[in-house]
């Protein structure tokens, strides 16, 4: 080949830009849908009519911009939940599983049940919280305790243990919690639901309709109603755990340990470290918030144990951890990306297409990973046979 | 129950682990873990049951298959050798791919009929008592293949000179390199040679041993019980083989105590309520953990492991393995 021009690779030697991860980041996204609508021409779709669909039906009112929020909720702590243990370089791929044994332990506290439906509000949400985590951590602490006791491959137990969460569920829900043969709980009672924005609508429409200067504002912005709004308490537990690992991450001795070990093992065992019960540690600690995204998921959209509570969340957690570079802050973002994707990837046909989209949108983020380690420079061919 | 049939399905399902396991283990002898093998399957299992379909011819079905699953694997490759990325990530991240790739234009194939791949009796062979009816009556081509692939592969790995090369190039590759081994190039070589047998793999299912294609059922997850065969059989394509029929037999066995319903003299729970099927459905996944455990105190105790330069890049000209 005779190009007037040669790629050269350059190795970094200084510390790279700041702006330069976001924006690796943010690059290989949008070169993700180009890719994608290439595809989806070459198989007789229409990639602008399907862009278009795709900003009205995730961002193009409140409501529907309540509905991402509310499909990223589980995203923001299954992507937290990747990115704890992705910094110690352990690859939990059963976020999945953990979010399913997540929802069953939570839903025991209603189904036994452990506390009387007519408990306030509080005491439920409170335990079905701890019973959700638990559950989770547990599903967490198997692959953990296998790695490091018998340095078994994480990324198969883990991947193994979704499958059988699923299966586990469904036993549950098919034959003894079955609601008259269906395959799925009774409805929670409502002391098991988690407060959504449409619960308040009776109380602040009517504050709202009388007029003044809180309601100018919100009809200003458009917002004159919320009944309907599915938004749900689960986002806030998201948005704490988000600050709860950013502290850990940044501020605290742990977080520090958990990148030395993740960084360089060997300098870590020298510094003295556990890494054993750090490896059983951070695998229970992911488990946990997949298990708390999981316990947000029924008591906050669904209201039941049923089949199919996610739609492979746990495997976009991966996706959203890597794409935010393990940043909490930035899993939220990324986070209501993929929210976005399944809330419009519900109606877009054909259906796997949002699956698709996200493998390139992975593929585009580790690839532009490059970038970070080398400068890429266009060399006028010329110059590059003088150098050479 | 009854044995011979267990054995026979045992063979016959075990193939698909035996393609997609050898096919595993030549890349990662190469030095490139390759986690996207069931996205490779699902496409090699969607591609040739597609084109079987609509040119009704089989053989060109299963060509492409293969092709499928070699092409996808390349991203993979370009990604992790040339821009060294992470293995893992890369590789979960073309399972996504193959399986939306797989779910795009696999829209509409479910309950179709496509031409298979025949199945046949051997002559002569077929009439042994016991071993005939098991190993040599009623297979499709593809596991009669895989008898003859298993020992080959072996013997190509490990007593050929293109093997040593392959061996050299994830143990040491910069060793391979001084002695004028291009490792790029057979790295690039081998995991496509992966991606391929993923591909057969896929269409061993689709087109062969349980044909059909149900989107993301079709494999339900064998891709990764193949990587965790990979494990299990510490590299070795013999040992994969014999893991593989041996996993699919105890697949099938336990699946056929639905059956009676008496079992052992006694009531059989699970022929009174079939939901008990939940817990039988997980043999497979708890089997293939317990398996990785054995296989991995076995490698601990023995001091065999992964190929020295697995999931590591090689950089030319820096220092390194």
């Amino acid at each position: 080949m005779n190009l007037p021009f040669t790629i050269t690779f350059e190795k970094r030697v200084a510390d790279i830009p700041k702006w330069l991860p976001a924006a690796t980041s943010i690059g290989s996204v949008i070169v993700a849908f180009i890719v994608s609508g290439v595809i989806l021409k070459m198989i007789g779709g229409e990639p602008l009519r399907v862009a278009k669909f795709f900003y009205e039906a995730t961002f193009g009112s409140w409501a529907t911009f309540s509905d991402t929020i509310v499909k990223a909720t589980p995203l923001i702590m299954v992507g937290l939940a990747c990115a704890v243990a992705f910094k110690m370089k352990l690859w939990n791929i059963g976020a999945e599983g953990q979010f399913y044994i997540g929802a069953f332990a939570a839903s025991l506290v209603v189904l036994i049940p452990m506390v009387s439906p007519d408990s306030p509000k509080v005491v439920v949400i409170g335990l079905m919280i701890i019973m959700g985590m638990l559950g989770g951590a547990i599903w967490g602490f198997f692959p953990g305790y296998l790695k490091a006791r018998f340095q078994v491959n994480e990324i198969i137990t883990t991947l193994m243990l979704n499958y059988i969460a699923v299966l586990w569920n469904n036993f549950w829900i098919f034959d003894r919690w079955s609601d008259a043969g269906f395959q799925m709980t009774p409805a929670f009672e409502k002391s098991a639901w988690l407060p959504r924005v449409t619960d308040y609508a009776r109380e602040y429409g009517t504050f709202i309709d009388g007029g003044g200067g809180l309601a100018n504002f919100m009809t200003s912005i458009g917002l004159e109603r919320i009944s309907g709004m599915t938004l749900h308490l689960g986002v806030a537990f998201g948005l704490v755990a988000a600050v709860v690992m950013w502290w850990i991450f940044d501020r605290s001795r742990w977080g520090y340990e958990i990148k030395l070990i993740g960084d360089n093992p060997k300098a870590a065992r020298y510094a003295g470290l556990n890494i054993t019960r750090n490896i059983v540690l951070v695998m229970m600690v992911s488990g946990a918030l997949a298990g708390l995204a999981g316990m947000s998921e029924i008591t906050g959209v669904v209201h039941r144990l049923q089949e199919r509570i996610s739609p492979g969340y746990g495997f976009t957690g991966i996706i959203v951890a890597w794409l935010a570079k393990l940043n909490p802050f930035a899993v939220i973002i990324v986070a209501i990306l993929f929210g976005a994707l399944i809330v419009a990837g519900r109606e877009i046909q054909p259906s796997g297409l949002s699956q698709l989209l996200q493998g390139i949108i992975l593929f585009m983020v580790i690839s532009s990973d490059v970038l970070l380690r080398y400068k890429v420079r266009l060399v006028r061919a010329q110059a590059a046979v003088e150098a050479a | 129950m009854n044995f011979e049939i267990i054995l026979h399905a045992g063979l016959a399902t075990g193939t698909i682990l035996l393609f997609a396991g050898i096919g595993e283990i030549f890349a990662e002898r190469a030095g490139i873990l390759n986690l996207g093998v069931e996205g490779m399957m699902l496409l090699g299992a969607m591609a040739g049951f597609s084109i079987s379909l609509t040119t009704q011819n089989v053989w060109l079905g299963l060509v492409v298959a293969i092709l499928a699953g070699g092409i996808l694997s390349l991203a993979h490759g370009l990604v992790t050798i040339h821009f060294q990325a992470d293995q893992v990530v890369s590789g979960l991240s073309l399972t996504f791919l193959g399986t939306g790739l797989a779910l795009v234009f696999g829209k509409g194939l479910t309950g179709q009929t496509p031409p298979l791949i025949p199945s046949f009796d051997i002559p002569g062979l077929a009439a042994i008592p016991f071993i005939g009816p098991v190993f040599f009556a009623n297979h499709s081509l593809l596991v009669y293949v895989g008898y003859f692939f298993a020992p080959l592969a072996w013997y190509y790995i490990n007593r050929t000179r293109p093997g040593m090369h392959l061996r050299a190039v994830g143990e040491k590759p910069s060793a391979a390199d001084t002695m004028g081994v291009n490792v790029y190039r057979l790295r690039y070589f081998y995991v496509f040679v992966g991606g391929c047998l993923a591909g057969l793999a896929g269409a061993t299912i689709s087109l062969a041993v349980s044909p059909g294609w149900y989107s993301d059922q079709t494999t339900s997850g064998q891709g990764w019980i193949a990587i965790g065969l990979v494990i299990f059989a510490q590299w070795n394509p013999l040992k994969a083989a014999l893991g593989g029929y041996l996993f699919g037999a105890l697949r099938r066995g336990i699946l056929d105590l639905q059956g009676p319903a008496l079992l052992f003299g006694l009531a059989n729970p699970l022929y009174i309520n079939s939901n008990f099927s939940f817990f039988l459905k997980m043999t497979p996944y708890i089997l293939t953990i317990l398996a990785l455990v054995l296989g991995s105190r076995a490698a601990i105790k023995k001091r065999l492991g992964a190929p020295a330069a697995l999931g590591v890049p090689y950089i030319r000209g820096e220092r390194g393995l």
